[in-house]
């Protein structure tokens, strides 16, 4: 760590001004000309609980899927309470009607049925496994978006190059390379009158390397923040976030992207899918979560407006649930469900995936959803769509990917 | 190998009481040139440390560092009171050490005391409670909805609470500190995560009956501790491996018993490897440490049957015969015979805690924890040494550690990078102050990056400072250092001292600045402390009197100074 944060110290301090005498060594060559190209951001929305695909995106055109579902189905499209089409195989959940406009020009895209081959039907394995980008191995030591960030160049202002918009870094994250995990950008700063400049005397003339190099991280992003305000900017054309979790939490991303400030990675968050019991239909618990993530995602593309081309938001979750409604008009813990892929360079207004019904083949252990499409297969197309890591078997290692075409 | 080159014959006085306890230790020292003398009468028996050429301040310090959280002004002079090796060797010994005061503070902690067929009584699942009362559990409202029916304290997070509150209670303020460090080190190496299932109502019971009996014991029976707790078989799933084929369901059935749908879903059972692997890689040989995947293979099927009774209503360990695969089995090159049943894995678990990988594997982890991050390889070598001559004992162990001159180097000092749980008790001890472990230190630490009980991978926390440091930790880690000394953290309180040089500004500093940080203060980090607390080095008012400066705002620099991050 040392090296890298030896390395990164180095490119900040020394990298411009060697190249402008004409002397910098290839690899700063390189590393600026990266960074003065603007780079595409990749957002990854994780739903952690395991969000029903089933009812997010329904496949209406199925009749067993309204058999395995007696009160959990969405209606066809044009009947009360019923699923917004999409296509005639599929439509959207009601409560997600925000998003229909960027289904119809083509920025929002899905995939069905995705998941993990080799997890498992453990919350707490499989989001492991999800993030680590390794099913089976649980000992691997950092995430599939550190790997990534490893192989790619330094920026030269790298304070909030990989952020995760939550409390703890998630595991995705986690790595040698740097990354800032805040739960807002409400609350990054430091209390008190003075105390930035005070602290930011204390750590420069720290003696261990790797707190001096980290204080001056943390101290330029809380600059950067302080100074853009960024807590404050306001979101642009007319979007209006509800004041949800997401809702914050989307906005500083956006807030983020706007600054400018050489945003490559958000990781962030929302909870509550695990629905065991009353999930609902059109209308309930389910209903509530899907809007509250739908509206949340919409106000996110208006505010960034043309910006959303260089921006991409992937929405995964740790598994699906069961085909089948259980006792207690809920479901269980099951193996695929669907993904969403909105922004930049995504082809959407399409459904991926070469959906194989819900008996037979389609049916995994005769009452999952079976995987039609691997996770892996989908994150690898976004990476190479957006941060463009010269090594896709290294971020997913023992991984042959499949061509899903989610981006153009 | 002979004992003089391990133990330096005469260096160590060890008390009788150790004695028996360690045997192996004694047969060593019986060949000995210099035993220890026969009766030491007044004399407190000590660890004899290698010459360092330090001040005793700067030993007691080190100590405090290394074998506790940190020095608290009332630690730092009972280690200078007794002596540094007199200290040490009480902290080996830890029911010597008076500790009352703590013991009486944690005894409002009811579910620590229950056994885990208690705490799964007392403590329903919060579903399970929402669900009786016609609430749906999937409703975001749902825990406030149901304690406006029931107390905090009847739902499971009171056992969350009530455990996480007593480790930081315990190492704030417990006398026995090289006992909570080695609880740390330990839980940690056998990791198990709260969130996992029935785990977080076995947590009590696994620190208190797999752990803490065996700190200061052999690996060999720590190891066999942990493997037999239902907390490692549930977070390994051990309890679910079974040998290939087995039809549980008609077992179930064969004998009258119910059989659960899921189970009856399920059909036959099969073999987890979950638990072969991460004991081979995590708990003794280590990644490199020289298995195959056949090993693991064969060690899973030396554990099918290793169960818990009941884990949601019991949650003790239970064999189960019929689970069991009675076949020949071939580990790490011997053989198990077949016929056998449990006796199966706790041969596995001689052979690993036998094994010279095991020695190394351990040896590095400690050393890494007690000396530096980057081990040095001659110090893990003769740690290994002393692992496999005593056959795993795991005093004699430490004391290798402690009585090395690598511990006691100048690298060694201030060498490491605390890490959150390290960094916020070590901030509490240094200002005198206690805790209570209310919410606010605990969400404190969650914010740092380090929620107690729920590393979620097999590999707990990380022991090395690379993955703390961070520019998101750090800022937390400097607010906290303000919001503590600001009195900001209910329930946990720290006294500052009261301002013994109101004529000088830079005397006062100086003087905090040893409190806190044991150094000296450099030239550009006094200065910009002066500044930062608005004064110059004797700031006098236009009336001639001199303002005295802030203590809290000074103490909240200097605990979230880079300075106080090492250790």
């Amino acid at each position: 760590m040392s090296d890298v944060l030896d390395r990164r110290f180095f490119l900040k301090s020394t990298g411009l001004a060697l190249l402008g005498l004409g002397l910098a060594p290839g690899f700063l060559q390189r590393a600026v000309a990266q960074e003065t190209r603007s780079r595409r951001t990749l957002v990854l929305l994780f739903l952690r609980g395991g969000a029903d695909g089933l009812s997010l995106v329904p496949p209406v055109g199925d009749a067993a899927y309204y058999a395995a579902r007696p009160t959990l189905a969405l209606p066809r499209p044009g009947l009360e309470g019923g699923a917004l089409r999409l296509d005639a195989a599929f439509g959207l959940h009601p409560a997600l009607s925000s998003l229909l406009p960027h289904w119809q020009d083509g920025s929002l895209a899905v995939v069905h049925a995705a998941g993990l081959h080799g997890a498992t039907r453990s919350h707490f394995d499989a989001q492991d496994f999800c993030e680590t980008g390794t099913p089976g191995q649980k000992t691997t030591p950092d995430g599939w978006l550190n790997r990534t960030l490893q192989q790619l160049p330094e920026p030269s202002a790298g304070a909030f190059r990989a952020v995760a918009l939550q409390g703890t870094l998630p595991r995705s994250l986690q790595g040698s390379a740097g990354a800032v995990a805040v739960e807002g950008l409400n609350s990054f700063h430091i209390s008190g009158k003075g105390g930035l400049d005070s602290f930011e005397a204390l750590y420069a003339g720290a003696v261990d390397q790797a707190m001096r190099s980290t204080g001056q991280e943390a101290f330029e992003a809380l600059r950067t923040a302080a100074s853009a305000e960024l807590s404050q900017s306001p979101p642009q054309n007319g979007a209006v976030y509800a004041k949800t979790p997401l809702g914050r939490r989307l906005q500083d991303t956006a807030r983020l992207v706007r600054a400018g400030v050489g945003l490559e990675v958000v990781a962030t968050e929302m909870g509550g899918w695990d629905t065991h019991v009353g999930e609902g239909a059109a209308t309930g618990q389910l209903a509530n979560r899907l809007r509250e993530l739908g509206d949340a995602l919409s106000a996110f593309a208006k505010d960034l407006g043309p910006r959303l081309a260089n921006v991409t938001v992937v929405v995964m979750t740790e598994f699906g649930r069961t085909v089948k409604e259980n006792g207690n008009r809920g479901t269980d813990h099951g193996t695929a469900s669907a993904m969403l892929a909105l922004g930049g360079g995504v082809r959407g207004g399409r459904v991926y995936g070469n959906w194989r019904g819900l008996d037979g083949p389609g049916l995994f252990e005769n009452r999952d959803l079976a995987i039609n499409v691997d996770v892996r297969s989908v994150l690898s197309e976004a990476l190479q769509a957006t941060l463009r890591p010269p090594d896709l078997g290294a971020v997913f290692p023992d991984f042959t990917r499949s061509r899903v075409g989610l981006f153009g | 190998m002979a004992a003089s080159q391990t133990f330096r014959a005469g260096h160590v006085f060890f008390s009788q009481r150790m004695a028996r306890h360690f045997l192996p230790l004694t047969l060593l020292l019986v060949g000995c040139a210099s035993a220890p003398p026969a009766s030491s009468a007044a004399a407190a028996p000590s660890t004899q440390l290698p010459a360092s050429g330090w001040s005793e301040d700067k030993q007691a310090v080190h100590v405090l560092n290394r074998l506790a959280y940190g020095p608290s002004p009332a630690s730092l002079a009972e280690v200078k009171r007794m002596g540094v090796g007199v200290w040490v060797e009480s902290q080996l010994h830890p029911d010597t050490v008076e500790d009352a005061a703590v013991e009486a503070k944690l005894a409002r902690f009811h579910s620590l005391s229950m056994s885990t067929a208690e705490r799964l009584s007392t403590y329903q699942p919060e579903a399970k409670l929402a669900k009786e009362r016609g609430l749906d559990p999937a409703d975001p409202e749902m825990r406030a909805k149901l304690l406006e029916m029931l107390p905090m304290s009847a739902l499971p997070r009171q056992m969350g609470i009530e455990l996480v509150a007593a480790k930081l209670i315990r190492a704030t303020e417990s006398r026995r500190q090289l006992q909570e460090v080695l609880l740390d080190f330990w839980f940690n190496h056998f990791n198990v995560a709260a969130q996992k299932g029935a785990v977080r109502w076995m947590l009590p019971s696994y620190e208190q009956e797999a752990l803490r009996p065996h700190l200061f014991g052999s690996f060999r029976a720590l190891l066999g501790a942990v493997a037999q707790h239902p907390a490692m078989l549930f977070y390994l799933d051990n309890w679910t491996s079974t040998r290939e084929g087995f039809d549980m369901a008609g077992a179930l059935r064969s004998v009258g018993a119910t059989v659960p749908t899921k189970l009856a879903a399920v059909g036959k059972l099969g073999l987890n490897e979950n638990y072969a692997r991460e004991l081979l890689e995590l708990h003794t040989l280590g990644v490199d440490g020289g298995y195959t995947q056949a090993d693991v293979r064969e060690v899973a099927r030396c554990f099918t049957g290793w169960g818990i009774e009941k884990p949601r209503q019991v949650g003790t360990f239970a064999y189960h015969p019929r689970a069991h695969d009675t076949g020949e089995k071939h580990v790490l090159g011997h053989t198990i015979p077949a016929g056998g049943g449990m006796e199966d894995g706790e041969r596995v678990l001689d052979l690993l805690a036998e094994s010279p990988s095991t020695a190394h594997f351990l040896a590095r982890k400690l050393v890494q924890k007690f000396v530096a991050d980057e081990p040095p390889p001659a110090l893990v070598e003769r740690v290994a040494r002393t692992y496999l001559e005593t056959h795993g004992n795991l005093t004699a162990v430490y004391l290798a550690l402690f009585q090395s001159p690598e511990f006691w180097s100048d690298q060694a000092y201030n060498g490491k990078t605390k890490t959150p749980l390290e960094f916020a008790v070590s901030a509490v001890r240094a200002l005198g102050g206690t805790t209570y472990g209310d919410a606010p230190l605990i969400k404190a630490l969650d914010g740092m990056g380090e929620p107690l009980y729920r590393a979620q991978p097999p590999t707990g926390w990380p022991e090395v400072a690379t993955p703390w440091v961070n520019a998101g930790a750090l800022v937390t880690r400097i607010n906290f250092a303000l919001a503590l000394t600001a009195g900001r953290i209910p329930g946990t309180e720290v006294s500052l001292p009261p301002n013994a040089h109101p004529e000088s500004a830079g005397a006062e500093l100086d003087a905090l600045a040893r409190t806190v940080l044991h150094q000296p203060l450099s030239e550009t980090t006094r200065a910009t402390l002066l500044r930062a607390v608005g004064h110059g080095e004797n700031d006098v008012m236009p009336d001639g009197e001199t303002r005295p400066v802030d203590p809290t705002k000074v103490a909240g620099l200097l605990l979230g100074s880079p300075e106080f991050q090492r250790q």
